[in-house]
């Protein structure tokens, strides 16, 4: 640990206890530690988890940022990098990892499908960014990002840890934190906090199919 | 071979008088079978004819005229160019006999065609969707079927022309994401078990064990989140103690809409999305999208530009098979460390990617009729330095190192076990296809670009195991350096595109299959074509998701731990597999 990180207690330390004693806050030494060995959740999606194994691997190596012992348990690991495009058909489990995860947690949307759909937006059976499910911390831009690219997004996260405190820490709080409900498989992906407009959204297209005479459209799914 | 062909070509009309008929549409090859002959035509095409191999079915959506179509592709496994069958039903009620009887390499691919196009197979053992989940409205590659984000049918869309009005598509959706309901729909009453159908297939295989002995079974869930399935794939296996009796393979956990993408866009802005298919080989996919609209505008690339195109796909051979070695190892429990030391090779032929198409991984270097750039300075020296010096050397060192192992030889001799028969029978492509003993090499049995001007021996063992897969693809890797070292060796100057570059290609109407030897089977882009600026038809053949089929007979029989080790050799990815 270095002397300026941590030791800035605001006392003067006597000359023989220098280097023997460090005086510094809880929050820092406990950002500190927790900066230094994220784990991550050994979760890949798509293209972008192939350039997350590249950076795990010797040439870039996550080991420097204390990073490399990912976990494929969700019990285990502090952080998700949503690494790929997220398909309607996966996001329910991702959002079930997400939960299992114990806090603290943190998500990486790492690259254009992760963060906003990329170049699979229009699919019908993709997600526009999984900030629409679960919160996420650092966004990482590219299609895919490089192992560059993604360890700066890392830094960028730890500097986010560093600014944290115990004070606000919502894990700290005395109120459980909100499990996020597991979205639901119907005729569409359906977010069950949703289901009030859902419902509503449907009476309102059967009315207008009733008004505009059925035979005319012919297409029963389309959006306008 | 060709004498043959025409042979057989006049006999098929001729011996099924009023069943079978010419495709007489201009730029169509292959015969119109009706529903009720396709069986029957097909028992002829695979006992008498030799063709034994059915390489893809896809279906096509004629909405203008009024039908459907399913299409077949038979090739032989000795060789030569494909018979193409296709079978017209009605869109409103579309149904064609299945071709599982007779091919089981059908399964996947008529459940696709079901699940995206809604064509029955009638008489299919297990027709479920497979990309889409039970209980999604509509059949979404249908060209009426509209998604959520639906702004016109084909691209450029207007809301993206300079002088038109820029919008972001989620601001018109009521719930501002990619969602959309039926009418008259209560989210309350819905009951989700998606998963009751896979079940219940399950369940009837449970209950057809012999129980001589009598012992509880039990459906264990590996994945989609596992550390060892490659991706989001899921297994669901039934187990009897460690021993697998049944396993379904489920996917889908990234079915992103490659196909109904590339149905809207135009032909050159697909070719950034094939890199996306299998993404630890991208330039492949150029490749095998490239031939198939160069056989419908009738181009050919110029020399230097077949010679790079040779190089580079060769490369992506190398460094897709050090991947999938270093995988295998991992999933058998050498847990990173020669998946360090392949990675560490592959980073190199990146760097050549990197400084030749822009990309480490996406690529995107292919066009039509050439490829994007001309190699800059320095990178002809680092090719050779690859191929003439240190890739012989590394491949020789991961040799010495794993090929031997005794751990490696006891977990993989024996193990998923897939005989040629079955491998032909299953459709199975690549690296498992020649592990099984079968020398078919699509670069040497219906050969494409200039692959006939090189030498090189096609890779092939003979006990269909494991440990034969990963020999092949080491085997491989040697002949790919062979043929990198005389396309470098040969490689001339010259213009690297025929005519001048252009972002609309004109392509007339008409239909191709273009194929290629990918790193992992045979990949095959169907197009068809109307003459408009956008593929009315875009279909790929991914060699994962066929080559797939054949791993429930692989882990038959297995303990499950060897099932991990299977799924490592048969090298899926998962961008392909779902596309």
């Amino acid at each position: 640990m270095t002397e300026k990180e941590l030791n800035q207690p605001g006392y003067e330390i006597p000359p023989e206890l220098r280097n023997q004693v460090a005086v510094t806050t809880i929050d820092r030494i406990y950002n500190w530690s927790r900066r230094s060995s994220i784990w991550p959740m050994m979760f890949g999606l798509a293209c972008c988890a192939i350039e997350m194994i590249c950076t795990a691997a010797s040439r870039f190596d996550l080991a420097r940022f204390g990073m490399e012992v990912m976990r494929p348990s969700p019990r285990q690991a502090d952080l998700l990098i949503v690494s790929g495009t997220v398909t309607k058909k996966m996001v329910p489990q991702i959002v079930r990892l997400y939960n299992q995860m114990p806090e603290p947690k943190y998500v990486i949307a790492m690259g254009a499908c992760a963060s906003g759909g990329g170049p699979f937006k229009e699919g019908y059976n993709v997600v526009s960014g999984i900030d629409n499910y679960i919160p996420v911390d650092v966004y990482i831009p590219g299609c895919p990002p490089t192992p560059q690219a993604l360890l700066h997004g890392l830094i960028t996260l730890q500097k986010k840890i560093d600014s944290q405190t115990l004070r606000e820490a919502r894990w700290y709080k005395k109120e459980v934190s909100e499990v996020i409900p597991v979205p639901v498989l119907g005729p569409d992906i359906m977010d069950p906090r949703e289901y009030e407009l859902i419902r509503q959204y449907s009476k309102q297209k059967s009315a207008a199919g009733a008004t505009a005479s059925a035979g005319a459209d012919s297409n029963p799914t389309s959006t306008e | 071979m060709s004498e043959q062909m025409i042979l057989t070509q006049t006999d098929l009309a001729e011996r099924f008088p009023g069943k079978v008929r010419r495709d007489e549409r201009k730029g169509y090859e292959g015969y119109i079978v009706e529903a009720d002959a396709l069986l029957q035509v097909a028992q002829t095409l695979r006992d008498e004819m030799g063709y034994d191999y059915l390489s893809s079915i896809t279906g096509v959506d004629y909405l203008p005229d009024g039908y459907m179509e399913s299409v077949y592709h038979f090739y032989r496994t000795t060789g030569g160019p494909a018979l193409v069958l296709k079978v017209q039903t009605p869109r409103d009620h579309a149904v064609v006999p299945s071709l599982v009887s007779l091919y089981p390499g059908a399964e996947f691919q008529e459940r696709e065609a079901w699940d995206l196009l809604g064509i029955r197979y009638e008489g299919h053992p297990d027709l479920r969707r497979i990309l889409m989940w039970e209980g999604f409205a509509g059949h979404p590659l249908r060209k009426d079927w509209r998604e959520p984000y639906y702004e016109e049918d084909a691209k450029p869309f207007k809301s993206r022309w300079p002088d038109g009005h820029v919008y972001r598509i989620e601001d018109k959706n009521p719930f501002h994401k990619n969602v959309d309901y039926p009418p008259d729909f209560d989210p309350d009453q819905w009951v989700a078990d998606n998963d009751a159908a896979l079940y219940a297939s399950l369940a009837k295989i449970q209950s057809t064990l012999d129980s001589s002995l009598k012992t509880d079974t039990v459906i264990v869930n590996m994945g989609p989140q596992h550390p060892s399935t490659h991706g989001v794939f899921r297994m669901v296996v039934l187990l009897e103690g460690e021993t697998v009796r049944a396993l379904k393979p489920v996917m889908g956990y990234l079915h992103r809409n490659h196909e109904k993408i590339g149905e809207r866009n135009t032909y050159i802005m697909n070719m950034p999305f094939t890199d996306r298919l299998d993404y630890l080989s991208s330039m492949s996919n150029n490749f095998g999208y490239a031939l198939a609209v160069e056989k419908l505008m009738g181009i050919k690339p110029p020399e230097r530009a077949e010679y790079l195109r040779v190089i580079m796909a060769e490369f992506t051979r190398i460094s897709n098979h050090l991947f999938a070695i270093g995988s295998l190892l991992n999933d058998l429990g050498a847990y990173f460390t020669p998946m360090l030391y392949a990675i560490e090779e592959r980073e190199l032929i990146l760097d050549i990617f990197e400084a030749v198409a822009g990309s480490r991984m996406m690529c995107n270097y292919f066009r039509f009729g050439g490829v994007a750039r001309d190699l800059p300075e320095g990178v002809y020296e680092k090719m050779r330095d690859l191929a003439f010096e240190r890739l012989p050397r590394r491949i020789d060192e991961l040799d010495l190192y794993l090929t031997n192992n005794e751990i490696i030889r006891a977990r993989c001799e024996g193990v998923g076990v897939l005989t040629p028969e079955q491998a032909i029978a299953f459709s199975a492509s690549g690296p498992l296809l020649r592990a099984s003993g079968v020398p078919y090499d699509i670069r040497r049995a219906d050969p494409y670009s200039i692959y006939d001007r090189f030498e090189f021996d096609v890779a092939v063992r003979y006990h269909g195991d494991v440990y034969d897969r990963y020999l092949v693809r080491l085997d491989e890797i040697r002949q790919s350096i062979r043929i990198l070292q005389q396309a470098l060796r040969d490689l001339p100057q010259g213009p690297i595109l025929a005519g001048k570059p252009q972002y609309q290609v004109r392509v007339p109407p008409g239909e191709a299959y273009g194929r290629v030897e990918a790193p992992k089977g045979e990949l095959g882009f169907y197009v068809v074509s109307n003459g408009k600026p956008n593929p009315w038809r875009y279909h790929v053949r991914a060699p994962s998701f066929v080559n797939i089929t054949a791993l429930e007979t692989m882990a038959k029989g297995n303990k499950v731990a060897d099932v991990v080790a299977i799924l490592g050799s048969i090298d899926i990815v998962l961008g392909e597999l779902d596309r």
